[in-house]
């Protein structure tokens, strides 16, 4: 190939994953732009316009908005349900990878998690919520946490195994041998060793958390409702209010924004592993 | 090692297991063991307390002549088959695409990461929006390329359709990022002697990438139409299932029966009949490619 036809594909190549990369932003500008418009700015489908910060006070200050009570019950559902599934997961990826566990216990526990991985979430939900209702954990921060816990759970069993995996099994017996007890190996090798498998799930356990919609639709009610649930019920209820749903919708893409920026790497690393293995 | 370590042994492997044992048993083999015998009873509310009513198989036979069940499983089979497709081939050559250019590589994964990560819920707010048929920027592209505006969600000719696009949109990334990674993780050895043989572009990807990515292409597909299967939230808000039953999917109709109706008897066999269906479609899935893998 001669140099110019080199730079020629070259040129086309970047003109084409640029442009892959405009119809993938351009929802998410959009909606920003939308957000910072007002009612009637959008209505007539201005391009230009002036930017008014109204939506936004309105969705966190107003009284009739609930949104800040939905964001404060997400963070505390998302960040509970991920300990807990960090903690749970790298328990048992400990256990059935690295304490000889006969094959068949192994393989039943996988095979059980790719099974439940396959049924829609809809279909637990209503018997989660018959099972809660009895024992006051519908509508209660606890049961939505449990609920999305076990959402996880299989997800995070995979992740936590590739990395527990990782650590070398001499590391382990040299500790034995120095008199550890299985306690003090979790806390003093693993956790250290698996530091960034730790990242890696928790950081999409906590977004798919932050995301999950028709679970927490079903279990919650005002009080408890999730942003999901709340945009969700308030998208379907409401056919006029759209500046304000598009600031709510703006707000609510931040925390994964963040967690994009702050840690790709992780995120990158916790998606595609066990994929490519 | 003595007898006494390998007791201490035996109790900490199973304290380390038993959370997740736990919550596996109680919240997903319980409530799936109920929904089954759920699906034989019918079930009244009176005064806060509930009482069981056996049916039989009533519920199944009823499903068996059920239209709705029958659309919202073809809609569903219709719109992971199409989405999922689209999804892994735009995937496929977009990772091809960025492996081949050296620089920004970087910045288009952290852009196409975005879609990923975002909720369902806030990516159907934002397509209903854009969809809209008065303000819809949708319509605007449009009418500038001089074709007629249409109300995309409300007109059952193109409400799968656009929620098909929907869905293209929000899981290309994911297929593109996983192939992306297969496609880094393999040997450069193998093409530098292919590339000496003189073996073509065209000739390296057919008879040494694709082989070579089978796998990772396998698991992503699998992994991708279970996850369509599921297809909730987008629905939920876009169409809500309609106009009709055009856009009627399988996770919807199952929650209008036991949230909106309160037939939860009959939305339990439903559920059990979608699951066997999952399960057998995901089994004949992965036998067949794996049976075209090793022919191939």
């Amino acid at each position: 190939m001669s140099v110019t036809a080199t730079r020629q594909s070259t040129f086309l190549r970047h003109a084409l994953l640029i442009l892959a990369a405009i119809i993938v932003l351009f929802p998410f500008l959009w909606i920003t732009a939308a957000a910072f418009k007002t009612q009637i700015a959008l209505l007539m489908g201005r391009v230009l316009f002036a930017p008014t910060l109204h939506n936004f006070a309105d969705v966190l200050f107003s009284s009739t908005s609930d949104y800040v009570r939905n964001f404060t019950n997400s963070l505390i559902i998302g960040l509970a349900s991920t300990a807990l599934v960090l903690f749970v997961a790298t328990l048992a990826a400990f256990s059935l990878n690295r304490m000889k566990w006969p094959n068949w216990v192994m393989h039943s526990m996988l095979g059980w998690a790719v099974i439940f991985h396959m049924v829609p979430p809809i279909t637990l939900a209503s018997a989660w919520y018959s099972m809660f209702r009895p024992i006051g954990l519908d509508n209660s921060y606890l049961g939505l946490i449990l609920a999305h816990a076990t959402l996880n759970l299989p997800m995070a069993l995979w992740m936590m195994g590739v990395f527990v995996r990782d650590v070398p099994g001499e590391l382990i017996e040299a500790a034995r041998i120095a008199g550890a007890e299985i306690p003090t190996i979790l806390a003093r090798v693993i956790v250290p060793l698996v530091r960034p498998g730790l990242a890696a799930t928790g950081i999409l356990t906590f977004i798919f958390s932050w995301n999950e919609f028709p679970v927490s639709l079903t279990l919650t009610q005002r009080q408890t409702a999730t942003v999901p649930v709340a945009i969700g019920k308030y998208a379907q209820e409401n056919t006029i209010a759209f500046s304000g749903m598009a600031a709510a919708s703006v707000l609510s893409m931040l925390p994964a924004v963040i967690l994009l920026i702050i840690a790709q790497r992780f995120i990158v690393r916790g998606l595609t592993s066990g994929a490519v293995k | 090692m003595g007898r006494a370590a390998a007791a201490s042994d035996r109790f900490w492997r199973n304290v380390t297991l038993a959370p997740a044992l736990a919550l596996f048993v109680l919240l997903t083999a319980l409530p799936l063991i109920e929904l089954a015998l759920l699906s034989f009873h019918d079930v009244d509310w009176a005064g806060g307390v509930s009482t069981w009513r056996s049916t039989g198989i009533s519920h199944y036979v009823a499903l068996a002549g059920d239209n709705l069940f029958r659309v919202s499983i073809l809609n569903t089979l219709l719109f992971s088959a199409i989405a999922v497709t689209g999804e892994m081939v735009l995937g496929f050559f977009l990772a091809l695409l960025t492996t081949s250019v050296g620089r920004g590589r970087t910045i288009y994964r952290t852009v196409f990461l975005l879609p990923i990560l975002m909720p369902g819920i806030i990516i159907g707010a934002i397509w209903k929006l854009m969809y809209s048929f008065d303000f819809g920027v949708i319509n605007e592209i449009v009418t500038l390329v001089g074709l007629t505006p249409r109300d995309w969600l409300g007109d059952s000719h193109f409400a799968l359709a656009s929620i098909i696009v929907v869905d293209i949109w929000h899981w290309t990334p994911f297929c593109f990022l996983l192939m992306l990674a297969s496609l880094e993780s393999l040997p450069d050895d193998v093409f530098e002697a292919a590339e000496i043989d003189g073996a073509s572009y065209w000739q390296i990807l057919r008879a040494i990438t694709l082989p070579l990515m089978l796998p990772s292409i396998l698991v992503t597909f699998v992994f991708r139409l279970i996850l369509a299967f599921k297809v909730f939230d987008e629905v939920y808000l876009l169409t809500g299932g309609g106009p009709g039953t055009s856009t009627e999917v399988i996770s919807f109709t199952i929650y209008r029966r036991f949230f909106t109706e309160d037939r939860v008897g009959y939305g339990a066999a439903m559920s059990v009949t979608t699951f066997v269906l999952i399960a057998i479609l995901i089994v004949a899935v992965i036998a067949l490619t794996r049976r075209r893998a090793s022919t191939s």
